[in-house]
């Protein structure tokens, strides 16, 4: 299942809603203002571990449009929107916390 | 037509914005598709099916009793977050009791409302087929 | 793979429009059929053809109408804008328009009214059904 979060931690619930939701096998696509969430800071614990278990996606067009490709956490992988349809066709069921 | 796992999430309170209106709109047209539709309220999506709401002085339409009709459409797995539900000081005292009536079992009526934990959710989410968020 | 996309908001106030494009045109790239994009709450604002953007700025509508014609495999990307959520923000194709008496039209040819059993219709036919929203 991909889980696709558009809004920043900071603004909304919607990356803790999430992260109550998934399974061992869910990943999460941070795009949009999303992205917001997987630059280093004060929330950056809320995703270290999915992280860390190679699980957590943010849009790099999202990124740079915000500036902030120098401050990406550790082990946040980077995917462009061609990458984004790969995670679609390969994660099945999408769920986006709009 | 084959028969898909149609899941509704539903995380926004009614009225200020539309979305809640416009979902219930969605699930009402679903129904006749015969899929297998569940409907989940968590986050501020719990205040759609609150008790006791009343429009008059905001000029706009009530539309909670609608959700009554649900159980006549044969949507009857309506999923409620009790983290939501207790975060926000509700229970399901505070609901709107929404039912079906079961044609396995003599017609009796039963409560379409379950409480379910995250652990519930997590696994109902990953049994979907189709998620249509609002 | 067979995708269909759900559009909950309008072009330029929210990203999803914009999002959901950059996504379709990757999809088509790769290969991917899309079977229907989904226009619904204020996602119906995505088919006025009398959107006039600044000559600088990307012109959302267009590029949604030129995606209509030219589809993966020829055939043609589905602009659907739900009806009910199309009359009630001013957005009549002219059959909606002479239906309801109003001596204008705002829908872009590309772009074509129905109801919303083609959203779930969209969900039952598709392998993936993305949401974009605000």
């Amino acid at each position: 299942m991909l889980h696709i979060v558009n809004k920043s931690s900071f603004e909304r619930n919607s990356l803790k809603s999430c992260l109550n939701t998934i399974d061992d096998t869910s990943i999460i696509l941070l795009i949009e203002d999303g992205v917001i969430s997987a630059a280093n800071n004060v929330n950056s614990y809320m995703l270290a571990d999915l992280a860390a278990d190679s699980r957590v996606f943010a849009l790099q067009e999202d990124i740079d449009a915000r500036g902030i490709s120098s401050k990406v956490a550790d082990n946040i992988k980077l995917v462009d929107y061609a990458g984004f349809v790969d995670l679609v066709v390969e994660q099945g069921t999408a769920v986006s916390w709009v | 037509m084959s028969t898909k796992k149609f899941i509704y999430l539903n995380r926004k309170a009614p009225y200020g914005t539309v979305y809640a209106l416009e979902s219930l709109e969605v699930v009402l047209i679903a129904a006749a598709f015969e899929q297998d539709v569940s409907l989940a309220f968590i986050d501020d999506g719990v205040y759609q099916i609150i008790k006791g709401q009343n429009t008059d002085g905001i000029g706009m339409k009530n539309f909670s009793k609608t959700y009554h009709a649900l159980g006549d459409y044969d949507v009857n797995k309506i999923y409620v977050s009790a983290e939501s539900l207790e975060e926000r000081g509700l229970s399901v005292d505070d609901l709107m009791p929404l039912t079906y009536e079961d044609e396995d079992d003599d017609w009796a009526e039963k409560t379409s409302i379950k409480i379910i934990s995250n652990v519930q959710l997590t696994k109902i989410m990953s049994e979907q087929d189709v998620c249509l968020s609002f | 793979m067979k995708i269909s996309i759900q559009i909950n908001e309008g072009p330029y106030q929210h990203q999803a429009s914009d999002s959901a494009y950059q996504f379709t045109k990757a999809a088509i790239a790769k290969g991917h059929e899309i079977f229907r994009v989904f226009f619904y709450h204020d996602g119906v604002d995505n088919a006025s053809r009398f959107t006039v953007p600044p000559q600088d700025d990307r012109h959302i509508v267009n590029k949604w109408a030129e995606l209509g014609i030219k589809n993966a495999d020829g055939s043609d990307v589905e602009l659907v804008v739900c009806v009910a959520a199309a009359l009630r923000r001013g957005m009549l194709d002219e059959s909606e328009a002479s239906k309801n008496g109003i001596d204008g039209n705002n829908i872009h040819p590309a772009f074509r009214i129905s109801g919303l059993g083609q959203l779930i219709e969209a969900g039952i036919q598709s392998d993936r059904l993305v949401v974009f929203g605000d």
